[in-house]
C-alpha cells in the first residue's frame, strides 16, 4: 500500500512534437509505429482470408474478388511497404538492442538504408508478382 | 511524527517488478520470429493470389504450410498484442478509455487470430472438400 504521506509522481513527458525539427531517424521511429499500425489492420485482412477460406468456395472467391480490385491492390501494396519497412526497422532495432548503431552518423544513414529496403524489397516483389501472373 | 510506518513497509512494493525482463525477451523473440515468418508469407500470397479456392485448399492441406501459417498467425497476433498494447499505454491517458482499449485488443487479437487459425486447419483436414 502506499503512504498517504508520499506525493503523487509525475509521469516524464516527452517534448511535443511541435517543438522538434524534422529529421531523418524521427521519421524512421515515427513510420515504425505508422506500419505497425497498418499491419495490424494487414493481420486482422490475413484473419479474413483464412475465415473465408474456411467458409468455402464463394465466399473465398468473394473475398478473392474484393482483394483484386484496384482499391484492394492499392491496400496491398501499401502493406506490402509496411511489412518491408517494419522488417527493416525491426532488425534496426534488433541491433540497436545488442548495443550497436546508436552515433548519430550511423544512426541517420541506417534511416535512409532502411527506407532504401523497404522500397527496393516492395517494388522486387510487385515486380515478381506480375511475372508469375499473380496481379 | 507524520507516519507510524516503517522505512521497510514505505519502500515495499516500490521496487523492480522483477518481471519486465521476460516482457522484453518476448517482444524480441516474437520480433525474431516473426522476420523468417513473414518473408515466407510474402511469397505464399503470391502463390495465392492468382489461384481460386482448389488452390488455397490444396496449399494450406500441405503441412508445412499449415504448420507455417499457424506459426505466422501466432506469433503475428501475439506480436501485434504487444504493439499496440504498448501504443495504447503511451498515448491514451484516461484509465476508462486506456483499459478499455487494451481490454479491447487483447480480445480481437484473441478471437481473430483463433477463428483464423481454426478456419484454416478444418480446410487443410477436409482437403478443401466443403
Amino acid at each position: 500500500m502506499t503512504d498517504a504521506a508520499r506525493p503523487a509522481r509525475q509521469p516524464p513527458l516527452s517534448p511535443h512534437v511541435q517543438v522538434w525539427r524534422w529529421h531523418i531517424t524521427m521519421l524512421s521511429s515515427i513510420l515504425h509505429r505508422v506500419t505497425g499500425g497498418a499491419l495490424y489492420g494487414g493481420a486482422l485482412i490475413l484473419a479474413i482470408w483464412a475465415i473465408c477460406l474456411g467458409a468455402g468456395p464463394e465466399a473465398y472467391m468473394s473475398f478473392m474478388t474484393i482483394l483484386g480490385s484496384i482499391p484492394g491492390k492499392v491496400v496491398m501494396f501499401g502493406l506490402t511497404l509496411a511489412v518491408f519497412y517494419h522488417l527493416g526497422n525491426g532488425v534496426r532495432h534488433l541491433v540497436w538492442d545488442a548495443g550497436h548503431g546508436f552515433d548519430v552518423k550511423t544512426a541517420n544513414l541506417t534511416s535512409v538504408a532502411t527506407l532504401a529496403f523497404a522500397l527496393a524489397a516492395t517494388l522486387a516483389i510487385w515486380v515478381i508478382a506480375a511475372m508469375t501472373g499473380a496481379l | 511524527m507524520s507516519s507510524y510506518r516503517t522505512p521497510l513497509s514505505r519502500a515495499r512494493g516500490h521496487g523492480a517488478a522483477r518481471e519486465g525482463a521476460h516482457h522484453w525477451l518476448a517482444e524480441r523473440l516474437s520480433a525474431v520470429a516473426m522476420a523468417p515468418l513473414v518473408l515466407w508469407g510474402v511469397f505464399g500470397v503470391i502463390h495465392l493470389a492468382a489461384g481460386d479456392y482448389q488452390t488455397a485448399a490444396d496449399w494450406i492441406s500441405q503441412v508445412q504450410n499449415l504448420v507455417l501459417m499457424i506459426l505466422l498467425l501466432v506469433v503475428g497476433f501475439w506480436h501485434m498484442h504487444a504493439g499496440m498494447r504498448v501504443i495504447v499505454e503511451d498515448y491514451i491517458q484516461k484509465t476508462f478509455s486506456r483499459v478499455s482499449l487494451l481490454i479491447l485488443n487483447l480480445f480481437v487479437c484473441v478471437l481473430a487470430g483463433s477463428l483464423a487459425i481454426f478456419s484454416l486447419i478444418r480446410v487443410a483436414l477436409l482437403g478443401g472438400a466443403l
